[in-house]
């Protein structure tokens, strides 16, 4: 008998506290997704009604004119172009930029983890520094060494300065997670005279998936998203989408096409919101697997 | 780089002479660990040098090491009302951003970890902000800020005529708005952090903790909570970088006004260096921002390397 | 790594330099004329030298009024690699020209008479050391003040011409229930009106303080007076003006939500565009106090040291820029004036013809002077510390007095 109230109780404070929980949860995907609602439902008005200020409203005549512009009949430099052309500009330079800096990543978090040495700590700690420094002062002696190299104005050079600052976090990434991988295997494959890049190959990689997506995403997302040094780097045939997305909604002195602009950050934006919807729950996984233990 | 290592695992594999194999296998893993040292080495504080030789000179448009000025940079930098605006700003926005976005990256990960049903859609959503660069969801969020086309106006709209959001058109405030921008820029990329974490806690610690009748709360605040140290610290870490180098999020809200209220040190290096044509004194303001941030890594990072030898 | 490195360089160099000859001559022009209307119009001038057989290799940098192209322009620079031509303003023509990287038109400048044609006044930076080195593209002026017809008719219908009709027509268009002035609250469109205030006190005034940057008179009683009557102004701004785009505070003046906005001739494509006609539905004209007087900025094509192959592609694109059908169809579009006074005036609308007009005038009675708020007054460094100061105290922080004195010694430190 008095079981029965106390148990409707709990009952009642759980369904109220599942109540608040998923109430809190959906107020913050509404302040999450505001920014992208304004983009969105600007983009899919005509000019006018931006012009008239109705900034928050559901367009009143719907048209998806803005995003067919952007893509590919938007104005980026002298050619009506659109942002179609730079995809490919962009993908040819992240993909091996990528890549680089996620094997080079893995590979010292190896060395740093596995064949630790005298001063590994220290190596470890200024690699991880470089992370912090701010990209605008590397501009100008960045210019100089890609010029001396030759590497000016070439897509091998935007590669090459974009693997040098993923690196210290492509390390740290993968030093936190071999840090928690069994050393004794790594010394008992070595007893059974396996090579250093034996060991890599066939111990350590094979279990490394989730630190992989963890530091593919953060290197996509960053370097996708670079414009400093792709506007300072690249040449005119390799011009990079932030670029050519800058162009077309950065002018100075000419009519804004608001509609257009949003449509096109959406656009641009496409390749990183989908890397990060559909490999959310890996990144998740992966950060848990090592990311975020110090 | 990555040809060339191929290329030596065979030569390792087959070479005849045992001993000069073994001393191979020895210096491999520092010949591996040395291209990518040498580059940071060169492309970091080689740079981090070169422009703080930079800050001594009066270097204009373009670095002239002709023209030695001392410490003048400094002296000027110090007693320019913008750089003491941008220092002050910085003050503000890092506590407040790093602090709102920890809480709020702890919160949403603990409601989020409540065995939610939906939770593979609502992550997403708190995740995605991180993917885009902010210079067009700057204008997003200055549309939505102001008064007489965003949310105050919807207010009034819907006949809530008292209501009123002008932060960002007022000197006092407008840092704040930049604040709630970046926040919701980074704020679930720290959920995700702290999701990772919670989601790494052994279970059996909770379960020992509920047949002992500690109350949720309790637990999280005596047992989970502490736990998360770890995480704490590397979300720290992030935050406190992407406070310092903030940059492109100011300019698309504010460009440093109403005025210069809204001035940060990343911005006053950005327009010294190349807007005023002011090298020198960008420079100079760039090693003050590589002080401070180093002044806070550094310390971090040897007590979490000092740590991982203890253990 | 470091082999391949240098291999690969090595062949890089060794194939550009077998190919270079074979290749048709070629012109990369850095610019920031990103936008349709700007950027249709420049494709105008690439046509042009397609025709002549030289290939146009576009890089296009937006952002910050060129601030960002000027950075991709000293990472080019420095890394030994100039692009052929870059699109430049004001004193950032010359101070490149110092850094002794620029190229010499004097061949094409000197066969197409160049000294007779282009203003003096904007000589003066396409030319450094006596040679010229840059081919001006267009003049825009900034002492133009767009207003909305109907507002002003319902304000009395007569455009004022001094400063006492100008606040009345603003207090009438208070009255009328409107905001009186369109404006956006960023540094360099707070020193647009200022340039004008400026100008309306006289064109010595306006020379001594923004040009010769002379301490007395920057730190002045007239100052102070400028800095007051920029208090006027503000006081028939809308409360929300800070951060404004120029082209939202257009819009509020085509809407017919803002009586006027103080801008650079470039407003009127947003007029245009909006389908509205010069004369009927909006007004165009000087800054009251300032007509015969014309502050301008003018996009000028800095051209670079180049290799003796890309030479003559280089002064080809030099000669098609000052083809006057070329200035014609390009200005038209862009709203400014042609760059060379002898360019008929067919094809503008009555507001261009009016800038051609007043330029001309202005050139010839020697009242032409570069805006301070874009950069043809003073260097970067001097136009931005006058801008902290303007800024500042156009959103209270200093009263004129203190304004004026900041103005001098900001100036001071930053020259």
């Amino acid at each position: 008998m008095s079981a029965a109230p106390s148990q409707d109780n709990a009952a009642r404070t759980g369904i109220i506290a599942r109540a608040v929980i998923y109430s809190l949860l959906i107020l913050f995907a509404v302040y999450y997704l505001l920014p992208l609602y304004v983009m969105v439902v600007n983009s899919l008005k005509p000019l006018d009604e931006i012009r008239q200020g109705q900034m928050l409203d559901l367009p009143s005549t719907w048209t998806i004119e803005p995003w067919l512009s952007a893509w590919s009949t938007a104005q980026i430099g002298v050619s009506p172009t659109g942002l179609k052309p730079y995809f490919l500009n962009s993908i040819l330079m992240v993909v091996p930029a990528v890549a680089v800096s996620t094997l080079l990543g893995a590979l010292n978090g190896y060395v740093l983890t596995k064949w630790r040495f005298r001063g590994d700590n220290m190596v470890f700690g200024l690699m991880l520094l470089a992370c912090f420094i701010p990209f605008q002062i590397v501009l100008i002696p960045s210019a100089r060494i890609l010029g001396e190299l030759g590497l000016a104005g070439t897509v091998t050079g935007l590669v090459l300065i974009h693997v040098v600052y993923g690196l210290g976090f492509t390390t740290l990434f993968f030093r936190n997670y071999y840090e928690a991988f069994p050393t004794e295997l790594v010394r008992a494959a070595q007893i059974d005279g396996a090579s250093f890049f034996q060991i890599f190959r066939r111990i350590l990689l094979p279990s490394s998936g989730p630190i992989i997506v963890v530091t593919v995403i953060w290197q996509f997302t960053n370097i996708w998203n670079d414009f400093l040094f792709g506007a300072s780097f690249a040449d005119f045939d390799s011009i990079p989408i932030t670029v050519a997305l800058n162009n077309l909604v950065n002018s100075s002195t000419g009519v804004k096409e608001y509609n257009v602009h949003f449509a096109g950050a959406v656009l641009a934006a496409l390749p990183t919101l989908v890397v990060y919807i559909v490999s959310g729950r890996y990144f998740v996984r992966g950060l848990m697997a090592g990311a975020v233990k110090g | 780089m990555t040809q060339t290592q191929a290329e030596i695992v065979p030569v390792l594999t087959q070479g005849a002479d045992r001993g000069a194999r073994e001393t191979l296998q020895e210096w491999l893993p520092k010949l591996v660990l040395a291209p990518s040292f040498a580059l940071i080495l060169l492309f970091v504080y080689g740079f981090i040098l070169f422009t703080a030789v930079l800050s001594f000179t009066g270097s204009k448009l373009l670095p002239d090491f002709s023209t030695w000025v001392g410490f003048g940079n400094y002296v000027r930098l110090f007693n320019h009302p913008n750089w003491i605006v941008s220092l002050k700003n910085l003050a503000i926005f890092s506590v407040l951003y790093i602090a709102v976005c920890t809480v709020l990256g702890l919160g949403l990960a603990i409601l989020l970890d409540q065995k939610i049903r939906g939770e593979g859609f609502l992550r997403p959503i708190y995740l995605y902000p991180m993917a885009l660069s902010f210079f067009v969801t700057g204008v997003a969020w200055k549309w939505f800020l102001d008064p007489s086309i965003g949310l105050e106006h919807v207010m009034h709209t819907w006949g809530w005529e008292s209501f009123s959001f002008r932060w960002i058109k007022e000197g006092k405030m407008a840092i704040y708005t930049i604040v709630i921008a970046a926040v919701w820029q980074s704020s679930g990329f720290v959920m995700a952090m702290f999701l990772a974490g919670l989601r790494g806690v052994d279970n059996e610690v909770i379960k020992a903790a509920q047949i002992d009748g500690a109350s949720t709360v309790m637990i999280y605040r005596r047992i989970i909570i502490p736990l998360m140290r770890p995480v704490f610290l590397s979300a720290f870490v992030v935050l406190a970088h992407l406070a310092i180098k903030s940059y492109d999020l100011v300019v698309a809200m504010t460009d440093g006004g109403p005025g210069t209220a809204t001035w940060v040190p990343a911005l006053f290096m950005q327009k010294f260096t190349f807007g005023r044509n002011e090298m020198a004194m960008g420079a100079s303001s760039a090693i003050i921002m590589m002080m401070m941030i180093f002044s806070i890594i550094v310390p971090y990072l040897y007590s979490e390397l000092r740590g991982g030898r203890r253990s | 790594m470091l082999r391949k490195l240098l291999i690969g360089t090595m062949l890089s160099t060794a194939l550009t330099a077998y190919a270079a000859p074979s290749f048709a001559e070629e012109v990369e022009v850095l610019h920031w004329w990103t936008s349709g209307g700007e950027a249709a119009a420049l494709d105008v001038l690439k046509k042009n030298l397609e025709a002549e057989g030289v290939t146009w290799k576009d890089m296009p940098v937006a952002g910050g009024g060129g601030e960002q192209a000027m950075t991709a322009l000293r990472a080019r620079v420095t890394a030994g690699n100039p692009p052929t031509a870059v699109q430049a303003l004001g004193f950032d023509i010359t101070d490149w020209a110092k850094q002794g990287v620029v190229g010499d038109l004097g061949e094409v400048a000197a066969e197409e008479n160049w000294d007779a044609v282009i203003p003096a006044a904007l000589q003066a930076f396409s030319k450094y050391d006596g040679k010229w080195i840059a081919a001006p593209v267009n003049v825009h002026s900034t002492n133009w003040v767009w207003i909305n017809k109907k507002a002003l008719d319902a304000a009395g219908g007569k455009a004022p011409e001094t400063w006492d009709e100008l606040i009345a027509v603003l207090d009438k268009m208070k009255a009328n229930g409107i905001s009186p002035i369109g404006h956006g609250g960023q540094a360099w469109q707070d020193a647009t009106i200022f340039d004008a205030v400026v100008l309306a006190e006289g064109t010595d005034f306006y020379k001594a303080s923004m040009i010769d940057l002379d301490p007395a008179a920057l730190n002045s009683d007239k100052m102070v007076g400028v800095f007051d009557k920029m208090g006027k102004l503000k006081e028939y701004v809308d409360a929300d003006f800070s951060g404004r785009d120029w082209n939202l505070a257009s819009a509020m003046v085509i809407e017919g939500k803002a009586g006027m906005q103080f801008m650079g001739d470039w407003a009127k494509g947003e007029f245009l565009k909006a389908g509205l006609k010069p004369g009927a539905d909006f007004v165009c004209i000087r800054f009251p106090g300032t007509q015969g007087a014309v502050t301008f900025n003018s996009d000028q094509f800095m051209m670079f040291k180049v290799g003796d192959a890309n030479k003559a592609a280089q002064l080809k694109m030099a000669s098609a820029i000052e083809d006057p059908a070329f200035q014609s169809a390009f200005n038209v579009v862009k709203g400014s004036a042609p760059a060379r006074t002898d360019v008929p005036n067919d094809a503008f609308d009555d507001c261009g013809k009016k800038a051609m007009a007043d330029l001309a005038e202005a050139d010839k009675s020697g009242k032409l002077f570069g805006s301070m708020a874009h950069g043809h007054a003073n260097p970067a460094a001097v136009k931005n510390a006058m801008y902290d100061v303007i800024t500042r105290h156009f959103n209270g922080e200093l009263d004129s007095k203190a304004a004026a004195e900041e103005l001098a010694n900001a100036v001071a430190a930053a020259q």
